[in-house]
């Protein structure tokens, strides 16, 4: 006859069993869905290009090598891949931009909605999703025809009398910008408003009582409290923005190359799957990289939550 | 009672506070006047939705006034913002901020108000030890019990040293214990620090026991300022008798008023007399009240007679109901020895005794 710690331990058993195949599905989709793909990915980068795109199977740290690198044709020699630079850091430039841009928009706009009475915050959250259910392209689109020279703003402005001769704001950097920070607002307001939601906003006046100015509670009371929803919003807006394609095609002109438009490039008329998969890679690293050294970076400056 | 100079900090001048418009508007202050003097315990006393918060955020400068001045030392702070005023509230959820610790939270206003930081540190040290709070420093809010974030509030709320200290039900969260400690260590901190405090509560024994006076409040308007003992024992109105403690209503003919006296003729055609409550303007009927622990039960002939409808033993007391023959309700209360019962029974035909100085004539 079994002890009762055998059948204990039978018991255990069979519910460690249970839990793996309850489980299973979930994991094999995470498994085929997420991990599998970024594992060709890998694998790719490390093949050698096909003549018609897809790959040799034969082992090239190539790709890996032009990422940072350019080889000569003449003579083989290596220097650092000046153009592969220049873009990543204007992608890079864009998307901190674009962060900041959006959490100066987005935290007034948090605080404006949560501070409304209960039934008008649904309205305005409502009307935050919106722009969520159209096409980006559409959307992007749409800001084209605002800021183009025969657009909303200088029409309005020539008629006034403002301006004589119509701004050029589109194709320009501040187009890409203006594009950028209104597709991106919304995942800065969402996880923004969520915290200000919860906010006690009687430490609001606790801070004013004890002799805090408007600013001073901001900063030192509402800043503090809501910080996790900056955090979220701040990460869910630079992801996109540093793989953002349409946007800066679109209302760039495409006269500037960004990481998304490069590795595109390596993917049609680039023929070069390999680069493409390293350079996916390498951007990915970075942002991982780049999140790790903010959320360290924000929790260092005092915050503890209680 | 010890002296209190005479000069006021606080002087609410006609002050009407109106919220939403329209059709929707409601009156949470109808021009409401009243002083409150320098290192006073003052208490605004009266049910949820008479207008005592309101008045009090009105004071701190979280809602300004409609109408009306409120002067502190003479100055009139109502147009101020909360932070331009040497007023700090302890508030009813103590709201303490979850992000700091206890020190930083004492500290808080006195860096607000740019003091070197070993002023503050000083102080703060001063105050962690006045609320007894010295061994948790350190905490954060979340990290300790109901009774220490509210020492924690009053510490932070004394820190800057104010002028005048705004209590906003601060002890209701408290249980029953824990409430009784923190009122005599409430006195205590008013006199030690020397401050004006104005305390609002809806708990009409916190205010007899701490008040060296109280306004009652009631729909937006302040009914009666006294202190404990002029409200308990000499009330205005009906609201007010009703209100803080139990009392007996007798209606009665008045005659022959003056100098703050008169005579009542009660139902039972007894005559008694009873003072009169101030502003009382002189009518055929009014409405004489008696405490219960003012009248005496008698088995023989009182100023009222009646059946004893009901015994309720207290403890200390025993509280007799008494249905009077005019058809009126009457309670008596009776102190209690351990060698007796209350000498009554249920249905027993009593007298009531009213004392020389137990009626109180109403203004309404």
């Amino acid at each position: 006859m079994a002890t009762a710690e055998e059948v204990a331990k039978a018991a255990e058993r069979r519910d460690v069993r249970d839990r793996w195949l309850l489980s299973a599905p979930a994991l094999l989709v995470i498994l085929l869905a997420a991990t599998g793909p970024l594992l060709i990915v890998l694998v790719y980068s490390f093949l050698t290009p096909g003549a018609y795109g897809d790959v040799k199977w034969q082992f090239s740290p190539d790709a890996w090598i032009s990422v940072f690198m350019e080889r000569d044709i003449f003579d083989d020699t290596l220097s650092l891949a000046a153009a592969h630079v220049t873009i990543f850091w204007r992608s890079i430039k864009l998307a901190v931009v674009t962060t900041l841009a959006t959490l100066a928009l987005g935290f007034p706009t948090a605080y404006f909605m949560a501070t409304r009475s209960e039934k008008t915050r649904d309205l305005w959250l409502f009307l935050i999703t919106i722009p969520f259910w159209t096409n980006l392209l559409i959307r992007t689109f749409a800001v084209l025809q605002i800021i183009r020279n025969e657009g909303i703003i200088n029409t309005i402005l020539l008629k006034l009398g403002i301006i004589s001769a119509p701004i050029q704001i589109l194709y320009t950097d501040t187009a890409i910008l203006i594009g950028m920070a209104y597709v991106y607002l919304p995942l800065m307001v969402l996880p923004i408003y969520a915290s200000m939601e919860k906010l006690d906003f009687r430490l609001v006046e606790a801070g004013y009582d004890l002799y805090a100015t408007r600013f001073k509670v901001l900063r030192k009371i509402i800043f503090p409290l809501v910080k996790p929803g900056v955090i979220a919003g701040s990460i869910l807006v630079f992801i996109p923005a540093l793989g953002a394609y349409v946007t800066p095609v679109v209302l760039g002109g495409g006269k500037n190359m960004m990481l998304s438009n490069l590795i595109e490039l390596q993917f049609g008329q680039g023929r070069n799957w390999p680069l493409g998969s390293a350079l996916s890679i390498t951007v990915m690293v970075i942002v991982m990289l780049a999140l790790l050294a903010y959320v360290r970076n924000a929790g260092k400056s005092g915050v503890r939550h209680g | 009672m010890p002296d209190k100079p005479d000069r006021n900090a606080i002087e609410v001048v006609n002050v009407s506070k109106i919220f939403g418009s329209g059709e929707g508007q409601v009156a949470a202050l109808d021009k409401v006047s009243v002083s409150i003097r320098e290192n006073e315990f003052f208490t605004l006393l009266g049910p949820s939705g008479c207008g005592k918060t309101t008045l009090l955020r009105l004071i701190a400068g979280f809602d300004f006034p409609t109408a009306g001045e409120i002067l502190l030392y003479g100055q009139d702070i109502a147009p101020l913002p909360p932070f331009k005023r040497p007023v700090n509230t302890v508030f009813q959820s103590y709201a303490l901020f979850p992000h700091m610790t206890v020190a930083d939270n004492i500290g808080f206003g006195l860096e607000m108000l740019g003091k070197p930081k070993a002023e503050i540190k000083a102080r703060v040290a001063e105050m962690l030890k006045l609320v007894k709070m010295e061994a948790l420093a350190g905490r954060r809010t979340a990290q300790i019990s109901g009774g220490q974030q509210q020492r924690v509030a009053l510490a932070r709320a004394l820190a800057p040293q104010p002028k005048v200290l705004l209590l906003d039900e601060p002890l209701s969260a408290l249980d029953y214990k824990l409430r009784k400690e923190m009122q005599i260590e409430l006195k205590r901190l008013q006199h030690e620090t020397g401050i004006t405090f104005i305390f609002v509560t809806h708990d009409q024994e916190e205010a007899l026991t701490m008040s060296d006076r109280i306004a009652v409040m009631s729909s937006g308007k302040i009914l009666q300022v006294g202190s404990p003992w002029d409200i308990y024992d000499k009330p205005a109105e009906r609201f007010v008798a009703d209100f803080i403690g139990e009392t007996n209503f007798l209606t009665a003919a008045i005659s022959g008023t003056s100098n703050g006296k008169t005579r009542a003729t009660l139902k039972s055609g007894t005559t008694i007399e009873a003072t009169v409550a101030e502003g009382f303007q002189p009518k055929d009927n009014a409405t004489v009240v008696v405490r219960p622990e003012h009248a005496k039960l008698t088995k023989d002939k009182g100023d009222l007679s009646g059946t004893v409808e009901n015994i309720v033993y207290f403890g200390t007391d025993t509280h007799i109901h008494v249905q009077l023959d005019s058809g009126e309700a009457f309670t008596v209360r009776q102190q209690n020895t351990r060698s007796a019962g209350c000498g009554f029974e249920r249905g027993d035909k009593v007298g009531i005794l009213i004392g020389n100085d137990a009626a109180q004539v109403l203004r309404d």
